[in-house]
């Protein structure tokens, strides 16, 4: 999975939504170590600071732990990792939508045209 | 106490009638990885070699970690020109003794181990090397010291987008983190992501300083889309040689 950050944004957020990407992915399952700051930095290709400041604010959102000796750690914690989920898919949704508003599809069509399209494949 | 690690105070350079900076001030905190933005002929090299003790200001001041510039702070600067200094008969060696006869701070197993990453051995010759990793060779030198400041001057200009990004990886992975790491450039979309502040300077004084994440949210664009509008239809700047 690559780090795709968009130019017109702070940088920060965006890290800390791809971070919580991998985590509900499962890239980083629940209770493993990530990686170090700078391990990470340097894989994105970003400041060291700027992944810092994204890594806090996962914590803060209570996706992830400091550990005094192992670094950061993922939250075991299963109603954080649903809520987060759920949060996820929902910005999925909503990206749909827009995608297919600018295409010329109200809402509602855009809901047939996706029932219609998992008919087909069952 | 003044915890900067750069501060100038009213700096002006004049090379003959001809104004490089006029009236700089500025302040840079230890830790942080800056940009000095600016087009050809806006002075970011004069500003880095008086930074370095390669220039001395018409008037003004300056220090690095409080010390006006002299023996102290070049021992804990490391600098990096824009342009290749190395002797033709050289071997990669010769660099490796010569920086560890200047530098108490040169990390000579470092040094080995990041040219081998680029497939760089000390016994090469300098002479057959391209232009590209020759100065990937002068950024590893430059980033095996563990100084406090880095002043690296155009670090990725001439090289493909290969070479930059090994470059900027470099510099992330192997700068001392409680150093500054100055990088002075005109190839903004490059460096943008690995930098904490911007700074632009415009005409040899400074037009914008600010965090990236602070000018991407009060813009709402890049800090190269910023740039390129500040400076664009400029006329004073359109045909102008920089190398100042």
């Amino acid at each position: 999975m690559d780090w795709k950050l968009d130019s017109g944004l702070p940088i920060w957020p965006q890290l800390t939504q791809q971070l919580k990407r991998r985590i509900v992915t499962g890239i980083y399952p629940p209770g493993s170590r990530l990686p170090s700051v700078r391990e990470l930095a340097a894989e994105a290709g970003v400041n060291p600071n700027t992944m810092q400041r994204a890594l806090v604010q996962l914590e803060q959102e209570g996706l992830a732990r400091a550990d005094r000796t192992a670094g950061r750690q993922v939250t075991q914690n299963g109603e954080v990792l649903k809520a987060v989920r759920l949060r996820e898919a929902e910005s999925v949704i909503r990206d749909y939508f827009e995608a297919m508003s600018a295409l010329g599809w109200s809402r509602e069509r855009a809901v047939e045209l996706l029932l219609e399209r998992i008919k087909e494949e069952f | 106490m003044n915890g900067a690690l750069i501060s100038c105070r009213e700096l002006y350079k004049t090379y003959g009638m001809q104004p490089a900076l006029r009236g700089v001030n500025l302040e840079v905190g230890p830790g942080r990885i800056v940009g000095l933005l600016g087009p050809n002929g806006s002075g970011k090299t004069t500003l880095i070699k008086l930074l370095c003790g390669l220039l001395q200001p018409t008037t003004g001041s300056l220090a690095v970690a409080g010390r006006s510039i002299g023996p102290d702070t070049k021992a804990e600067v490391s600098y990096l020109p824009d342009r290749m200094y190395f002797a033709d008969w050289m071997r990669v060696r010769d660099l490796f003794d010569l920086f560890h006869d200047f530098y108490t701070d040169f990390n000579y197993e470092k040094v080995v181990a990041m040219c081998r990453s680029l497939g760089v051995e000390p016994q090469d010759r300098l002479k057959p090397m391209s232009k590209g990793t020759k100065e990937k060779v002068q950024l590893v030198l430059a980033m095996a010291r563990a100084a406090r400041l880095y002043l690296l001057d155009e670090p990725i200009a001439g090289v493909d987008p290969a070479a930059r990004d090994f470059i900027l990886r470099t510099i992330l992975t192997n700068y001392n983190e409680e150093g500054t790491v100055l990088i002075s450039t005109h190839l903004i979309s490059d460096v943008e992501k690995v930098l904490d502040e911007a700074i632009f300077l415009k005409e040899g004084k400074i037009m914008l300083h600010a965090t990236v994440d602070e000018i991407r949210e009060k813009e709402g664009r890049s800090i190269d889309a910023l740039f390129r509008e500040i400076f664009r239809a400029d006329p004073l700047f359109g045909g102008e040689g920089g190398g100042l």
